[in-house]
């Protein structure tokens, strides 16, 4: 039981974090259309800037945190600007091998500035709490209510904002949207950043758990993917309740079922339940 | 319509051909030898990709994983029951091609980004099932001293060695990847090939004349398999050594980006992007991480300015050059 009250908690801080990278992917999809596999490269930069600035540069963690969401709001806007706007009429598949080549550009820059290795946070909420048997660092508590946050303040930004609303409107009808006075190029440049944004405060936040390397955001990439499917691709409750899905079915699946293959449960499970169901659990028909 | 033989049509590919026939004998070197091997073995596998993704519209980002089916299965029939290249090769492109058919029968059922997606999760499973299954694998250790193909023996006592002889095995390769065109050709142009671009097009309008749309994706997405699997096993015999990183979802992009750099939805495209992509990225060696940040570079200047490829982009300047006379 207290093996499973554990997993339930490690899966809820690594869901939170799941949601909030997926979050990201899926408002970037529904307003661009675009599969942006450099979404995970992203979150590593978000990762390497807070680490830079609480080593380096002696800043306050949560300042850190804001920064790097801001210089990756930023980059969003940048790579919006430069890569995927002139391909907004071209096949998704092209905005797909751009976004390949995103990945092969940043990841590689960051290589060739950060080195291979991989860096540790110095010690920053390392509290110890106990009870009902699980044990639980003040870290992974911080990282969950952050997260829990940062989403409803992006619910709020959406639903309460007149950029939110144009966002909103866009996802739902981008010629509709256009019709009413929506400047919907101006849209997909604030989609990207807030997108990646969200990225950066996931990378960010896990970084002191994890560790902080050029490849961390590849997997996550591939998982947010997995996410976003699973709860219906441009949808936002599709990628909350989803994120935190996939992060309990790892942690309780690689507990009890299998540890050699822990790490390919959320493919598997993607392609389970495409099988049974083509358009995703919440998905609906085409 | 133009059909004399002298059309562009014809005598283009023609004289590539003839150029590929004869290089190998002008020149000695064998770092050439071997980019030319590789260019038939991606060239290959990108043709295969083309086929459901250029052709049917069908993003497949599973095809590193058949490619890897493939290689492992004739590897593993090779080393571990001694069986001989010439059985092993097309039992990897069926093998490949039975898998193409269990992943195809679910997958297929979705659409677009989900297929995409869902493919690309598969691919993962079988990199990490090739990874984990070290007795029959080998796993990280891969599979080490693959036989190349056995000799052929010719009339008059003479045979065809391809052990060490790099010439032979290109030109070994060369006929296969002829073949694979021949095949996509012969798909293509055939009613088949109009129910493919029919279905790429739109499904529903293609069911409506009568067109079974799953039955027609299943087709090319197994068929791509079978080539997937050709492609592997050939690579199996002339490296001679395997690890699981070759069906990983690196492998998948690396022929999805040599179609689209050569233009999909062409023949000759594939081929196109399979030659001169290797060839930049060896040519990049010396520059380390540099080297990918400049590819990476080049894969979003070509993909913004030359959304069709090369093969696009000589269709523009041909058209020009016809319309000025």
């Amino acid at each position: 039981m207290d093996l499973f009250l554990q997993q339930v908690i490690n899966g809820i801080m690594v869901g939170s974090v799941y949601s909030l990278v997926a979050l990201g992917l899926t408002i970037i999809y529904g307003i661009l259309g675009v599969p942006n596999f450099a979404h995970g490269s992203l979150y590593m930069l978000g990762a390497y800037f807070s680490f830079l600035l609480v080593t380096a540069g002696g800043v306050n963690y949560w300042l850190a945190i804001l920064i790097s969401m801001a210089a990756l709001t930023v980059i969003g806007m940048v790579i919006e600007r430069i890569v995927f706007r002139p391909l907004v009429n071209a096949p998704h598949l092209n905005s797909f091998i751009a976004a390949i080549g995103l990945i092969y550009v940043i990841d590689n820059v960051a290589l060739i500035v950060w080195g291979p290795d991989f860096k540790r946070f110095p010690p920053l909420y390392d509290q110890l709490y106990h009870f009902l048997g699980v044990t639980i660092t003040l870290h992974r508590i911080i990282i969950v209510i952050t997260a829990v946050v940062l989403i409803v303040l992006l619910e709020l930004f959406i639903k309460k904002t007149t950029i939110g609303s144009a966002i909103e409107a866009t996802a739902q009808d981008r010629v509709g949207a256009r019709l009413s006075g929506i400047n919907v190029t101006r849209v997909d440049m604030w989609t990207l950043g807030l997108g990646t944004s969200l990225a950066a405060a996931a990378g960010a936040l896990i970084g002191p758990i994890l560790l902080v390397y050029p490849a961390m955001g590849g997997a996550v990439t591939l998982k947010a993917f997995v996410i976003i499917i699973l709860g219906g691709m441009g949808s936002i409750p599709g990628a909350i309740l989803g994120g935190f899905l996939l992060g309990l079915i790892e942690s309780i699946g690689g507990a009890y079922l299998t540890t050699n293959y822990h790490e390919v449960l959320a493919f598997g499970l993607l392609v389970t339940v495409l099988a049974i169901k083509p358009t995703g659990l919440f998905g609906k028909a085409h | 319509m133009n059909t004399s033989p002298l059309r562009p049509g014809f005598l283009i590919p023609a004289a590539i051909l003839l150029l590929a026939v004869v290089a190998p004998l002008l020149s000695e070197n064998r770092y050439l030898h071997h980019l030319m091997i590789m260019a038939c073995v991606w060239g290959i596998a990108a043709t295969a990709l083309n086929l459901v993704m250029g052709y049917a519209g069908q993003v497949n980002l599973a095809h590193g994983a058949f490619f890897g089916i493939g290689a492992y299965t004739s590897g593993l029939l090779m080393l571990k029951l001694g069986i001989g290249f010439w059985i092993a090769l097309p039992l990897a492109c069926l093998t490949a091609a039975l898998f193409g058919l269990l992943i195809g029968m679910p997958s297929l059922r979705t659409k677009g980004a989900y297929f995409a997606i869902g493919t690309l999760c598969f691919n993962v499973i079988v990199t990490v099932i090739i990874d984990r299954w070290e007795n029959l694998t080998e796993g990280q250790r891969g599979l080490l001293g693959i036989p190349p193909p056995s000799a052929i023996p010719l009339p008059f006592g003479l045979t065809v060695r391809f052990d060490n002889n790099m010439v032979a095995t290109y030109y070994l390769f060369l006929i296969m990847l002829l073949l694979t065109l021949f095949v996509t050709r012969r798909i293509v142009v055939s009613l088949m090939g109009k129910d493919f671009r029919a279905v790429k097009g739109n499904e529903e309008l293609a069911a409506s004349i009568g067109i079974n749309p799953f039955r027609t994706k299943l087709i090319a997405f197994v068929t791509s398999t079978f080539f997937a699997g050709l492609a592997g096993g050939l690579y199996a015999s002339y490296i001679g050594f395997l690890s699981p990183d070759i069906s990983d979802f690196h492998v998948t992009f690396e022929v999805l980006i040599q179609v689209m750099f050569g233009g999909i939805g062409t023949l000759a495209g594939p081929i196109i992007g399979a030659t001169i992509l290797p060839v930049i990225s060896e040519t990049l060696h010396a520059l380390a991480a540099y080297r990918m940040v400049a590819y990476g570079v080049m894969l979003i200047v070509v993909i913004i300015f030359l959304p069709t490829g090369i093969m696009g982009g000589l269709k523009i300047v041909w058209t020009k050059c016809i319309t000025r006379k």
